[in-house]
């Protein structure tokens, strides 16, 4: 393919190399590997939500044929180990660590109490209803009202479902409000949905007792954090434990984090003393996986009569689940952190109280906080527009950050206080952009617009989306004996195209041709540290390494080049695979008699922000509810392209799941915190066919200055403001009955009963 | 999600079948697209399955002067692929394309879909609004039993454990006879929230009559609604009879309310479905 020199390949169209491999049925997710020998694991869950354990009898279950063990919190002394949090890792928040199998009471359905061992997956379940398990039943804290109440509480020794209250501060939030001349004040609400990747998750696990080592596949995202926390609960050292990363059928945030089963199957593996293999149904996944969203959103917006808006205030309430995960704090978190998003609010106060539920517990989903928030922000912008008599698109011009005032602090969020501001960008050029992209002024003629049976809608809105996490990121580069280059890197990959984004960065920094260049990355084989993939931060992190990585390989290319051709390194030249000094040249291959090897890290402690518009056509059926979505067009300045191809698809891949979050998905409990969406026929992801129109736009119009690539995370970007952006759309389509929708999902049932509940109060 | 143990036959002939399902507690199997993820959820858990898959002759569609006749084995992909029913029943042509997506469609059946009785589903809408009669064959030999008699409710069905269908007669439908399809579902290809199918005939005076009108997905069967249908026989068909049969319709059906929407919208969505399908009849 592609093997053009020279500084060409960043910016460019390039292939995914991966896609050839998975066409071709080539990959190797975790189902398709196994080991000799191995046995299967399969976890006896909570049928209840809440409970005390009184007793689990495991005989019956271990006297079936093809059962090998059954291994309960007893196998692990007197208290089970407990999941640390891997971000905001507060001392506060200990108590509601997750036990690795559910410890005097059970808190949720689906929470892990046994692990059966057996010849088969089907054996295993068949023992599954041999465990006789006795619960006495507690009620079940399902939402904020029941979680507030107290009568029934998860930890009885923290005294309360309360867990944290995040404090996010700006400015002088009391004294805005007290200067405003417009305040609106409104409750939002954002259902609980989740990360649904095509391949769920799984582990195959294997102990060497003679060695005393430990290897497990299926790792994701963050091997090395989830290494140290293994190593922790199973008594070992770190470098007893190889993590290694297959391919991985996406993750959204909610793979790859800490969950019961990465150690139940490692330690599975070490009590049964022969490999063990343990694969995730979607059943398990909709109980088991990170769960995302559910909040609830009372927020206040003071405004000046011209527009600007003065300041922001509110209490939020996360429903976390029952434990805190390892990323848990960060959607709620953000919630408080980012509801300013892009425009220039000088006044905040806003809090997240998290809340402890019996329901699965919670973690980040793609944008995480910022969908919620949006929904939030570009809602209370549209209500103030028709309150102040103001065009939509001119309020938000009014209160867009400038590219004058960046870098542009954020509010400060409290306790694990983290303080960030917006790096750079014209984002007033990528409003008017998108409007003109979309087509507004000739659209905004549809307004309201009855057209075969269907009312018309239009809304726009800005968002930002915050990227490239540090601390750091390792990329070891090897400059092989065939004139070949191995990048080791310590970013992973859950399907958005690392291998080709890394090779092509590799590329163009050591002028090498594509197809010379090989990417190894997220197994903790390659380097001695790395970070992984969270934050969209893999390509400014991993490629900012790689960088740094090649002028040491160059410099150390000429050195070695230098001796062989006796001469002083500086007055050694390298081009096109080839090191030069006057007349005598030598290839890379063969330039050295070992690989020749590099290791450098790229330090990061500040955030990039990819900030962007989107807008939206809808129309609205008043029959059946049912919204269709015409247009939908993203504009996003991402500072520095590496490759439009993959790019485009993460645009519009995260639109498609913003459209399912704000349509179709909801993870719906009965009040006895029954789980009642247990498969896909329950809980509705958008098809290929449901959402046809999407059109994305990228940009490089303001670099970030933090990173020497320029770039800016911009994985995540497409989701945050859809579900805003959309249910301003309805709005306005329907603004002839004054519909305002508050909560999502838009579901048909719910918009056709706010469109009821309008016609009935106007008659 | 793995299947409990369990027993599989695929008898050549249709007595091997039977008696292979009067032996033990057995469940006939067609296309497997309802009964095998029954089966994985451990919802079902028969001792012994009995693939029909073998038994010859049950795979044709027959169009004569008595009407259309399908086999149990004819699968959707089937229907939809067949070009002689827009002519010969346009109204299932019609209502099939709504079933499924193009993996299950390629494997369900109708005898599959009939027996298995979910409220929601089409080829049950098109039996009770076209009055089929089903042929079904068991231990005590065969019978025909109406569509009216055979949906009992949210899958039952009058069938006994031993019988099997062997084939769905869709009576002859006249030519002009004018018919319209309406359902609402989430996605396509998903079970309808509510749906109606609906015909009717012109009497020399250009009014309705002989009007057929079933709902599905808004009560424990498919059933017809006597009340829309009187509200257009013997008129013109006008929108002010439409949204009579419409408002009639709807007042019909009592809907139960589940995660994917209370009742009060699928009443709600009866008379607009109602509405629509009439309109197009109309047309
Ligand atoms: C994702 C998904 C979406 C779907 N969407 C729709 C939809 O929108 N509309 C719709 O109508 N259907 C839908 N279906 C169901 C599908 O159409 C099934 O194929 C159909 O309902 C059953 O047909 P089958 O041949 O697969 O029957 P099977 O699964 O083989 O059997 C179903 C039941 O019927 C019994 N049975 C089968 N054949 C006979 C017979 N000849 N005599 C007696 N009993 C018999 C079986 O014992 C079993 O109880 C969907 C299925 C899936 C998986």
């Amino acid at each position: 393919m592609n093997t053009r020199p020279g500084n060409s390949l960043i910016g460019s169209p390039v292939e995914r190399v991966e896609d050839l491999r998975f066409l071709r049925g080539k990959g190797t997710y975790v189902s398709d590997f196994s080991l000799p020998n191995q046995l299967h694991a399969v976890i006896l869950r909570s049928p209840e939500a809440h409970g005390v354990i009184r007793r689990i009898d495991t005989s019956r279950a271990r006297a079936l044929p093809g059962v090998h063990a059954v291994i309960t919190a007893a196998d692990f002394g007197a208290r089970p180990p407990h999941i640390p949090l891997r971000l905001q890792p507060l001392p506060e928040l200990a108590p509601f660590h997750q036990p690795v199998l559910a410890f005097e009471k059970v808190r949720y359905v689906g929470e892990p109490l046994a692990v059966v061992l057996a010849d088969t997956a089907s054996i295993a379940e068949d023992a599954l209803e041999l465990i006789d398990v006795e619960i006495a039943a507690l009620p079940a804290v399902t939402d904020r009202a029941s979680a507030e109440r107290g009568d029934s509480i998860l930890f009885e020794p923290h005294g309360s479902n309360r867990a944290l209250v995040w404090t996010a501060t700006r400015g002088d939030a009391e004294a805005a409000f007290v200067k405003a001349d417009v305040v609106l004040k409104e409750r939002f609400h954002i259902q609980r949905h989740a990360a649904m990747f095509m391949e769920p998750r799984g582990f195959v696990a294997d102990w060497n007792a003679e060695t005393q080592r430990l290897k497990v596949w299926g790792a994701a995202k963050v091997a090395w954090t989830n290494r140290r926390i293994l190593a922790t609960a199973m008594g070992l050292e770190e470098t007893a434990i190889d993590m290694v990363e297959l391919d991985v059928g996406g993750g959204f945030g909610s793979r790859g984090e800490f969950y019961p089963e990465d150690f139940l199957i490692p330690a599975a593996a070490r009590i049964a003393g022969r490999p063990v293999k343990w694969s995730e149904d979607r059943r398990e996944h909709l109980m088991c996986a990170n769960h995302a969203r559910d909040i609830e959103i009372n927020v206040e917006m003071a405004l000046a009569k011209d527009g600007r808006i003065l300041g922001l205030r509110g209490m939020c309430y996360s429903d976390n689940g029952a434990y805190l995960r390892t990323n848990g704090s960060v959607g709620p978190r953000n919630v408080a952190q980012f509801m300013s998003g892009p425009y220039k609010i000088e006044n905040i106060h806003l809090q997240t109280t998290m809340l402890t539920t019996n329901k699965t517990p919670s973690g980040t989903y793609r944008g995480p906080g910022r969908f919620e928030t949006d929904f939030a922000r570009e809602r209370l912008i549209d209500l103030a527009a028709k309150k102040l008599g103001m065009d939509r698109a001119e309020i938000r011009r009014k209160n867009l950050v400038a590219d004058a005032d960046m870098p542009y602090p954020l509010a400060t969020i409290q306790p694990f206080e983290s303080v960030t501001e917006l790096d750079s960008g014209d984002y007033h050029a990528v409003f008017d952009r998108c409007l003109k992209e979309f087509g507004w002024d000739e659209k905004s003629a549809l307004q309201g617009k009855l057209i075969d049976g269907r009312y018309h809608g239009i809304a726009v809105g800005s968002f930002i989306e915050g990227g490239a996490a540090g601390p750091k990121e390792d990329a070891r580069l090897a400059l092989e004996t065939d004139g070949s280059l191995t990048v080791h890197l310590g970013s992973s990959a859950v399907g958005q195209g690392l291998e080709t984004i890394m090779a092509q960065i590799a590329a163009d920094s050591m002028e090498m041709s594509f197809d010379r260049i090989r990417v190894l990355h997220g197994s903790t084989t390659h380097v001695t540290e790395g970070y992984g993939s969270y934050h969209s931060r893999s390509t400014v992190m991993g490629g900012s390494a790689i960088l740094l990585a090649a002028e040491k390989l160059k410099d150390k290319i000429r050195e070695c080049a230098a001796a062989r051709l006796g001469c002083s390194k500086d007055d050694v030249t390298i081009d096109a695979e080839t090191v030069r000094f006057k007349t005598t040249s030598l290839t890379f291959a063969g330039l050295g008699a070992e690989p020749i090897e590099v290791e450098a890290t790229f330090y990061n402690k500040k955030y990039t922000y990819a900030y962007g518009t989107q807008a939206a056509h809808v129309s609205v059926d008043v029959g059946t509810g049912h919204v269709r979505v015409h247009d939908y067009l993203s504009v996003e300045d991402v500072g520095r392209m590496i490759n439009p191809l993959t790019l485009h698809g993460q645009a519009i891949g995260s639109i498609v799941q913003g459209l399912g979050g704000t349509f179709l998905e909801h993870l719906v409990y009965d009040a006895n915190g029954q789980i009642l969406t247990g498969s896909l026929a329950d809980y509705l992801m958008p098809t290929a066919s449901d959402f046809p129109n999407i059109r994305s736009i990228t940009l490089e119009l303001k670099p970030s200055p933090n990173n020497p690539l320029g770039a800016k995370g911009a994985g995540e970007g497409g989701i945050i403001p859809v579900g805003g952006i959309i249910a301003n759309a309805v709005a306005n389509a329907l603004s002839h009955l004054g519909v305002e929708p508050m909560e999502l999902p838009l579901s048909p049932p719910r918009v056709w009963a706010l469109i009821d509940a309008a016609r009935r109060a106007k008659r | 999600m793995k299947l409990a143990p369990i027993r599989y036959a695929a008898p050549a002939t249709m007595d091997e079948a039977i008696a292979l399902l009067g032996s033990c507690d057995a469940k006939v199997m067609s296309g497997g697209q309802s009964l095998m993820p029954i089966m994985a959820f451990r919802l079902a858990t028969p001792e012994l399955i009995v693939d029909l898959k073998k038994i010859p002759g049950l795979d044709q569609i027959v169009i004569d002067d008595q009407g259309v006749r399908l086999g149990a084995k004819v699968r959707w992909c089937d229907i939809e692929s067949d070009g002689r029913l827009a002519q010969a029943n346009p109204l299932l042509a019609e209502a099939i394309k709504h079933v499924a997506h193009y993996q299950i469609r390629n494997r369900g059946t109708v005898g599959g879909s009939v027996a298995h009785a979910d409220p929601a589903s089409e080829m049950p809408a098109i039996a009770a609004c076209c009055e089929a009669v089903i042929s079904v064959i068991g231990s005590k030999g065969a019978r025909k039993i109406k569509a009216v008699d055979f949906f009992i409710s949210a899958l039952q069905t009058s069938l006994e454990a031993d019988e099997v269908i062997t084939e769905v007669l869709l009576p002859a439908w006249p030519a002009g006879r004018r018919w319209g399809f309406q359902e609402f579902a989430r996605r396509r290809g998903d079970f309808a929230l509510a749906g109606i199918a609906a015909f009717y005939d012109l009497d020399g005076q250009g009014c309705a009559a002989n009007a057929h009108i079933a709902v599905f997905g808004a009560s424990d069967r498919q059933h017809r609604l006597p009340g829309a249908e009187a509200a257009l026989n013997g008129r013109p068909v006008t929108p002010e009879t439409i949204a009579a049969a419409a408002s009639a319709a709807s007042a019909e059906v009592d809907p139960p309310s589940d995660i994917h929407a209370p009742g009060e919208y699928r009443r709600a969505l009866v008379e607009t479905l109602t509405e629509r399908a009439l309109a197009h009849a109309a047309k």
